[in-house]
C-alpha cells in the first residue's frame, strides 16, 4: 500500500501529507519521528537512479578512483559519493538526493560514462521527490533566503537533522563552524552559534562590519533571529562524541609485546636525588667547546658515562637473565640505550660500547641518534644490542617515576626534571641546589637492593663531584 | 613588461577586502590575484583546499600563485612507492605531499612556480589559462619557443617539458593548476623521480616520465619574480580586473578559519601513504651472509598503506620457524614503513636467546626488508 501511494503522487506536498496519516495509523504506540521508519523492512521511497553528470571539457568517460560510501549507506544532499578521474582531473561527485544507497554500478577502477547511473538512490520519503533537472542549484524546498540548503559554492556536511535545526532557525550552514568529522556540522555546533548570536542582538556598534574578518552575519539577521531564537541555555546540551576503536599496529604494538614481556621480570625500585649543581656549571664550561667541534653537548653524556663506570664495579646490573633462569651473562660491552620520545612513539636506540668512550664521543653520538631518530631513519644496529637503559623523562617532567625493564636488560634508570631546591650545606646553611631525581628499576632475580643502591650511590657521587669521574675514567 | 613591486599589496586580505566566511562576496571587480607568503607546500595545498570548499566563485574568479621549498608532490590517486624514491626523500628531508587533484607526480622547488587558477565549476577551462600563460611568457620574451600540447603540458622547443597541469572538480567550483619550471634543481628532481623499489603491482595513476628543461636555461635573465609578475599583469588584462597582487599568509586563521586542520590532514600519514590504492609487492632480493648468497623472496598485499597479507620465502632453517611467522603475524596489519618494521623486529629480537649469530641474521634480514619500504 505504502509503495503504491508514492508512486502515484507526483508533487512534494501530498506525499507529505499522505505519508503522515499512514504512519500514524500504524504506529499510534511509537513515539518517534516518521523519520525512524525508513529502517524499517519495509521501504517505501522511490529509488532513483543518480546519473553522472557532464565533467565538461567533452569528457564522456572517467574512472572510479574511490567511492566514499557503500550499499547501505545512508546520504545527505551534496555529501560525497565518490572520487573519479579523467585526464589529470579528479572530480569529487556529490549526492544530488538525501536518501539511502542502494546500488553502487561501478566497482573501483572501472570506466563510468557520462550520463549513465552511477549510483542508486532511495529517496527518504519524507523530502519528497527533488527535481530531475541537471546539476540542481536551488533545491526544491527553498522558500526562504536564509534557506539552509541554498549554499551556493559551499560544500557542507550536515545530516538531515541538523539541517532542520539550523532551517528552523533561520542559519545558514555556511555561517556554522563544524566540528565533526570533515569539518561536519554537528548539532551542538548550530547550538553553539545560537550561543553567540544571542550576544550579537546586543546594540552593534556602527563599525562592527568592518572589525578584522570573523565570521559576522549580515545586520539584518539578528532581528530575525530574536524572535525565533529558544534560549539555548535551557536546551540540554547532547555530547555525541562516539567511542573510536582501531586495532593496535606499529609501534603501540611493538610496546605491548615489549612490555608484556617485561612483566615476567619481578621489579624492584630504588630512588634517590643527585645534587647537580657543579654538574650544571661544568657543562656550562665545555658546552661552547663541544659546540665549536660541532656537537650539541646536554646532560646526558654525562649521565651514560657514570652509569658506565658504575657498571664496571657493578656488572651484574650490566647482565642478562637467560628464559629459564639458570646462567646470567655479563654483558663485555655496555651499550646504553636512551629512551627517546617520537611522534611515532617510544624508541631507544643505545650508544655502543661506552665503557670505551670518552663523553665526548658519546655526545656526538647521541646527536647522530637524535637525528636519526626524529627523521625517522633509525637503523637496526642502532635498535638491537642494549644492555642497560636511562630514560629522561626529566625533559618532559616529573620527579619521581617507575620505569619498565626491557628485556633481556635487567636494569633501567628515569630521571626526573632538574629543580631548584633548598638544601643545607655541611655547614648547616641553607643553598639553592639543583636537584634532579634517579629512579631505577631492577630485575629482584639476580640484583638485590645493596648493590643497586651501592650503583646509585657511585653513580651520583659521580655527578655530584664530576672531578671524581677523572680519577677512575678508562 | 614587468609590474614594479611597489604594486604587490603587502597588506593582509583582511584590510582590502572584508571577507564574511561564506565567501568573498564583496569583490566587485569579478576576480583576485592572491601570492602565498609560505614555502611549505602542505601550507599552500591547503589555502587551494580552502579556497575551494569555502568560496563562492559564480561570478568571479581567482589566480593564486605559490613556490615550494623542496618537494615531492603526488597525484591524489597515486602510490608513492611507485613513483619517487622514498629513501632518498628521507635521507635529503624533501617532503612528500599528496594533492586533492589528478595526475601525476611532479617535483617542487623555489625554482618552480605553482599556478591555481579558481573558477566556478562552469568555467572550468584549462586551455585557456595555458594559453594565457604563454601569452604572459611571449610578452615577456617573444622570442621564446613555446606551446601547449594537447595533454595540456606546455613544452619548449617542442620537446622539454616546462609545465604539468592537474585539475580539481567539486560540485560548484573547480581549479585547475600547473606547474612552471624557471630554475628548479633538474639533478635532484629527475633522482628523486626515480622509483628504486621492484616488483609493485598497482591500479594507481602512473606517471609519464618528460624531460624537462628550465626557462633560465633558455634564458639566463629570466627569475621567478619576473614570470610571477608576468602571469598576474595578463591574467589582470585578459579578466579586466585589479592587477595588483595579494599577499596571503596561509598560516591566518582568522582569515582562513580551519586552516591549520587541514595542513594538519595533508601532512597525516594516513593521507599522504594511507590513501594509496591498494597494490601488491612481489619481489626477491639476495643476502650476502658469510660467504654464502641467499634468496629471500617477499609477497605483499598493500592496502591504506598497511600490510593486509604478508608471505616471506626464506631459506630452510637460516633462521628459527617460529621466529619467522612471528614476524610475518607483526607485519601484517602494521604501516608499510620502514620504522614500524624495524620497531617490530628489534621487539621481536628482544625476546629470543641471545645469540650473535642469530640476532646479525636477523639484523641483515630486517636491513634489507626495510630497502623495499
Amino acid at each position: 500500500v505504502c509503495i503504491h501511494r508514492a508512486r502515484s503522487c507526483s508533487s512534494v506536498g501530498f506525499i507529505k501529507s499522505k505519508y503522515v496519516c499512514l504512519f500514524d495509523k500504524a504506529a499510534l504506540k511509537f513515539s518517534h519521528q516518521q523519520r525512524f521508519f525508513r529502517t524499517s523492512a519495509v521501504s517505501c521511497g522511490q529509488v532513483v537512479q543518480f546519473k553522472l553528470s557532464d565533467i565538461g571539457e567533452g569528457i564522456t568517460e572517467v574512472t572510479v578512483k574511490e567511492w566514499y560510501i557503500k550499499e547501505g549507506d545512508s546520504v545527505s544532499q551534496f555529501d560525497s559519493i565518490c572520487e573519479v578521474q579523467s585526464d589529470k582531473a579528479s572530480v569529487t561527485i556529490t549526492s544530488r538526493y538525501d536518501g539511502i544507497i542502494r546500488k553502487l554500478h561501478y566497482n573501483l577502477d572501472d570506466i563510468a560514462f557520462v550520463g549513465k547511473p552511477l549510483v542508486d538512490i532511495e529517496i527518504d520519503p519524507s523530502k519528497g521527490v527533488a527535481s530531475e533537472e541537471d546539476v540542481v542549484e536551488t533545491p526544491p524546498m527553498s522558500h526562504e533566503e536564509h534557506t539552509h540548503q541554498e549554499i551556493k559554492g559551499h560544500k557542507t556536511l550536515a545530516t538531515p537533522a541538523v539541517r532542520r535545526l539550523a532551517m528552523e532557525n533561520n542559519i545558514k550552514l555556511s555561517e556554522v563552524v563544524g566540528t565533526g568529522k570533515d569539518n561536519r556540522i554537528l548539532k551542538e555546533d548550530i547550538l553553539n552559534y545560537l550561543a553567540k548570536q544571542t550576544g550579537a542582538i546586543l546594540p552593534p556598534s556602527p563599525k562592527a562590519e568592518i572589525a578584522p574578518p570573523l565570521p559576522k552575519s549580515p545586520p539584518a539577521a539578528p532581528k530575525d533571529k530574536a524572535r525565533k531564537i529558544p534560549v539555548p541555555v535551557s536546551r540540554p546540551l547532547v555530547f555525541s562524541g562516539k567511542d573510536k576503536t582501531e586495532p593496535v599496529t606499529g609501534f603501540q604494538k611493538a610496546m605491548v609485546k615489549t612490555m608484556s614481556a617485561a612483566l615476567k621480570i619481578p621489579h624492584f625500585g630504588y630512588c634517590d636525588e643527585i645534587d647537580l649543581t657543579q654538574l650544571i656549571q661544568l657543562r656550562e664550561e665545555l658546552k661552547p667547546v663541544a659546540e665549536i667541534r660541532g656537537i650539541k653537548l646536554s646532560f646526558m653524556p654525562f649521565f651514560i658515562k657514570a652509569a658506565s663506570l658504575g657498571l664496571l664495579q657493578y656488572p651484574v646490573l650490566n647482565a642478562s637473565l637467560d628464559e629459564s633462569c639458570r646462567n646470567v651473562t655479563y654483558k663485555a660491552s655496555h651499550n646504553i640505550g636512551v629512551a627517546m620520545d617520537t611522534e611515532q612513539g617510544l624508541i631507544v636506540p643505545n650508544v655502543k660500547n661506552v665503557q670505551v668512550c670518552s663523553v665526548f664521543e658519546i655526545a656526538a653520538e647521541l646527536n647522530r641518534l637524535q637525528s636519526l631518530g626524529s627523521a625517522g631513519q633509525l637503523g637496526t644496529n642502532d635498535l638491537t644490542g642494549g644492555t642497560f637503559t636511562l630514560s629522561n623523562v626529566g625533559t618532559i617532567g616529573g620527579t619521581y617515576a617507575k620505569p619498565v625493564i626491557l628485556p633481556p636488560e635487567v636494569a633501567i634508570g628515569a630521571l626526573g626534571k632538574i629543580q631548584v631546591l633548598p638544601r643545607f650545606n655541611a655547614k648547616g646553611e641553607v643553598f639553592k641546589a639543583q636537584i634532579m631525581n634517579v629512579s631505577w628499576s631492577a630485575d629482584h632475580r639476580i640484583i638485590d637492593g645493596a648493590t643497586m643502591a651501592r650503583f646509585s650511590n657511585l653513580w651520583k657521587s659521580y655527578l655530584e663531584n664530576p672531578a671524581s669521574m677523572l680519577l677512575d675514567l678508562k | 613588461m614587468v609590474l614594479q613591486s611597489s604594486l604587490k599589496n603587502c597588506l593582509q586580505l583582511s584590510c582590502i577586502l572584508r571577507i564574511p566566511k561564506a565567501g568573498f562576496r564583496s569583490i566587485s571587480s569579478g576576480g583576485l590575484i592572491i601570492q602565498s607568503i609560505s614555502n611549505d607546500v602542505y601550507e599552500n595545498l591547503a589555502v587551494e583546499d580552502w579556497i575551494h570548499d569555502h568560496m563562492n566563485l559564480e561570478n568571479q574568479r581567482i589566480l593564486f600563485m605559490w613556490r615550494n621549498s623542496p618537494a615531492v608532490v603526488i597525484g591524489r590517486h597515486q602510490n608513492p612507492w611507485q613513483e619517487c624514491n622514498l629513501r632518498l626523500l628521507r635521507q635529503k628531508t624533501i617532503k612528500l605531499a599528496r594533492r586533492r587533484s589528478g595526475g601525476g607526480t611532479v617535483y617542487h622547488d623555489l625554482g618552480n612556480i605553482n599556478l591555481t587558477f579558481f573558477t566556478s565549476r562552469k568555467k572550468y577551462e584549462r586551455m585557456e589559462n595555458l594559453k594565457l600563460v604563454v601569452k604572459a611568457l611571449k610578452a615577456l620574451r617573444p622570442q621564446l619557443d613555446i606551446h601547449v600540447t594537447d595533454r595540456y603540458d606546455i613544452l619548449l622547443h617542442r620537446q622539454y617539458k616546462i609545465s604539468g597541469t592537474a585539475a580539481k572538480l567539486g560540485r560548484t567550483t573547480a581549479y585547475h593548476h600547473c606547474t612552471l619550471l624557471c630554475n628548479a634543481d633538474k639533478v635532484v628532481l629527475s633522482s628523486v623521480l626515480k622509483s628504486p623499489y621492484k616488483g609493485l603491482k598497482s591500479n594507481a595513476t602512473p606517471s609519464v616520465p618528460a624531460s624537462v628543461k628550465n626557462l633560465f636555461e633558455e634564458d639566463p635573465s629570466l627569475t621567478c619574480e619576473m614570470l610571477l609578475d608576468a602571469i598576474a599583469e595578463e591574467y589582470a588584462t585578459q579578466h579586466q580586473i585589479d592587477h595588483r597582487v595579494t599577499l596571503i599568509n596561509p598560516a591566518d586563521e582568522f582569515l582562513l578559519p580551519g586552516i591549520n586542520n587541514r595542513v594538519k590532514e595533508l601532512q597525516n600519514w594516513e593521507w599522504v601513504y594511507g590513501k594509496t590504492p591498494k597494490f601488491s609487492v612481489s619481489t626477491c632480493f639476495n643476502m650476502v651472509y658469510k660467504d654464502s648468497i641467499l634468496d629471500v623472496k617477499v609477497d605483499m598485499d598493500i592496502k591504506h598503506g598497511r600490510i593486509e597479507v604478508c608471505n616471506l620465502g626464506l631459506p630452510e632453517q637460516w633462521l628459527p620457524p617460529g621466529l619467522c611467522n612471528k614476524l610475518v603475524k607483526s607485519l601484517t596489519g602494521s604501516k608499510f614503513c620502514p620504522n614500524e618494521t624495524t620497531t617490530l623486529a628489534k621487539t621481536l629480537l628482544r625476546m629470543c636467546p641471545e645469540d650473535e649469530e642469530l640476532h646479525s641474521r636477523w639484523n641483515l634480514l630486517c636491513e634489507n626488508m626495510m630497502m623495499l619500504m
